[in-house]
């Protein structure tokens, strides 16, 4: 069986592919440019690399987001068409839960992040239970605060995760103290790798239906729900 | 016998999800336009994060659509063309990449189209190129004459100094509140009213083949708000004719202009905007005085499609024009 992941919804860029049950090859950049001039080359760098032909894929997986709008955006509709055209399976993964496995061997909460300015995160809650990465707060779009808040009442060791961790490590150990773990920057960047280890036991999507977990509406839309309800209200 | 060419085209860089599949660039096997035009209404006009939530949810039906309807099998599709610009970036992306993510998945040749070359190859979709050849485009984003001397080769000879005629009449029919989208609401009102009021007609400099709106826009728009302060009642008829009668004169009487200039053998209208009437009529008075033949595609072929795409692609291809797995999408695009 061989797999292409794909992860183009934060600032990284990341592409892996296992053949046979390895891993074989990886691409993982973290620099600001852009995804969609760099995804097409970077898939096909990497299967000439490992000698793989597009007709021989027989599943992608994509980081579905929350992240950058556009950047979830490139990574779905290059992974929905390239499953449409090769018939092959899809399963789209959250992003937060591809960053959480870096931290797979903690032994307490695992906590990825992602930058979403003006105080916010999109984040959740994860801990290794039997085997899996099981989730313990649900996905959100929240203010950094509030999230701290919540995990500060679980009274144990919290490990965060978030290539965006500079932006937010002060307020973390301000609100967490010692109970607050920040690894090394080689733990903080999701791997598309992980992509393909969380897909193992997840039922494949409807490949028409997939779409983008942005964890929030569009502003246009937002603004609209809140008008109608002001409306109703009068 | 010379082999057939069969070009996927696919177009997203507004508020319609498309994907054609076309026969030597003048037949169409498929022609799928998904239009989001309902959830944009309630916005009153095209909201950009929306537009392209919406393509990303609809590619690959779109796509399978198009297969199904063309009876088309990837063994017989040569090459894949896709708008590369200009238009919403967030909504072009979705179709660039999905555009790349098949050309890579099925080893099919690219190319990029520029939607304003799709707009003038929607006509040769119902009739052969006889140059040289005038286009003139006018559509929500655009108000352009290009020359051209042969396939593919665009020459820019006019363009909107500010608004596109398109824009103004969203403009004018918002003032009017007219329900989104304006243009053929006003096309339709002008039918029913009078040129009552004389609006100003952008001629900018003698020779100039530039087109120019936004004072027109605001002449309505104080003719309304004045009338409005004396506590007078113009009739929303009237002002869409007065209007109208201001656009038309200035797009029809360049375009002929040009057409002597240039001595050109057919003259094409692309674009949204080609769908109206006033225009259509105005235009067909004119070319039939002057014995210029003018191609006006039929309305599914003048708003945004792919058929056009895979057209115009199909010359670029013809000609050996290729795009990289890198190709991006550009909000901005010059026609060359
Ligand atoms: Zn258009």
């Amino acid at each position: 069986m061989n797999i292409l992941a794909i992860d183009t919804s934060n600032q990284v860029l990341g592409v892996a592919i296992q053949q046979q049950g390895h891993i074989t090859g990886e691409i993982v950049t973290n620099v600001s440019k852009n995804h969609s001039v760099r995804l097409m080359p970077a898939i096909e760098k990497l299967m000439k690399e490992v000698s793989l032909k597009p007709e021989a894929l027989d599943q992608i997986i994509v980081a579905k987001g929350p992240g950058s709008y556009t950047g979830v955006r490139i990574g779905l509709s290059t992974a929905k068409s390239m499953a449409w055209a090769l018939n092959i399976p899809i399963i789209g993964i959250s992003s937060l839960e591809v960053l959480a496995y870096q931290g797979r061997f903690f032994n307490g909460l695992i906590c990825p992040f992602f930058d979403a300015r003006r105080g916010l995160v999109y984040s959740s809650c994860f801990k290794w239970e039997d085997n899996n990465m099981v989730m313990i707060e649900p996905e959100a779009n929240m203010l950094m605060d509030e999230f701290l808040d919540k995990l500060k009442s679980y009274q144990h060791p919290v490990l965060f995760l978030s290539p965006d961790i500079s932006v937010h490590q002060e307020r973390i150990q301000e609100k967490l103290g010692n109970l607050a773990v920040i690894p090394d920057a080689t733990f903080q960047l999701p791997r598309a790798s992980h992509l393909i280890m969380a897909a193992k036991e997840r039922s494949v999507d409807e490949t028409h239906t997939l779409t983008p977990n942005y964890l929030r509406l569009a502003e246009a839309e937002a603004k609209w729900l809140e008008h109608q309800k002001r409306v109703n209200n009068e | 016998m010379k082999k057939d060419t069969i070009i996927l085209g696919i177009e997203t860089s507004c508020d319609e999800t498309a994907v054609a599949v076309v026969r030597n660039g003048r037949e169409i096997l498929a022609n799928v336009v998904s239009s989001q035009i309902e959830s944009h209404k309630r916005f009153g006009g095209v909201v950009p994060e929306i537009a392209s939530r919406h393509h990303v949810e609809q590619i690959t039906y779109v796509l399978e659509e198009a297969f199904n309807q063309s009876n088309t099998t990837w063994e017989k599709i040569d090459g894949i063309a896709v708008t590369e610009g200009p238009g919403l970036v967030g909504a072009l992306l979705v179709g660039v990449n999905a555009a790349k993510a098949l050309a890579f998945a099925k080893q099919k040749p690219l190319v990029g189209v520029h939607h304003i070359a799709g707009h003038i190859y929607a006509n040769r979709l119902e009739k052969e190129f006889e140059f040289p050849l005038l286009a003139l485009i006018v559509s929500g984003g655009h108000t352009e004459l290009v020359l051209m001397q042969e396939h593919g080769e665009y020459e820019l000879i006019g363009e909107t100094r500010d608004d596109a005629a398109g824009e103004a009449y969203d403009k004018v029919a918002r003032m009017l509140n007219l329900p989104y989208p304006g243009g053929p609401q006003i096309d339709r009102l002008a039918e029913l009213g009078q040129e009552t009021i004389t609006f100003p007609r952008a001629w900018l400099e003698q020779d100039s083949y530039d087109f120019s709106f936004s004072g027109l826009k605001s002449s309505v728009i104080n003719t309304i708000h004045n009338a409005k302060q004396r506590g007078e009642e113009l009739k929303k008829e009237d002002i869409a004719a007065s209007f109208q009668a201001s656009v038309i004169d200035v797009l029809t009487t360049k375009t002929v202009r040009a057409a002597k200039d240039f001595n050109v053998k057919q003259v094409i209208v692309a674009g949204g905007v080609a769908a109206n009437k006033g225009l259509r009529n105005a235009l067909e008075t004119s070319f039939a005085e002057l014995n210029i033949p003018l191609l006006i595609p039929p309305f599914k072929l003048c708003t945004d499609n792919a058929a056009m795409i895979a057209a115009a692609g199909t010359i670029a291809f013809e000609q050996g024009k290729r795009s990289e797995l890198s190709l991006n999408a550009r909000a901005s695009l010059p026609l060359k």
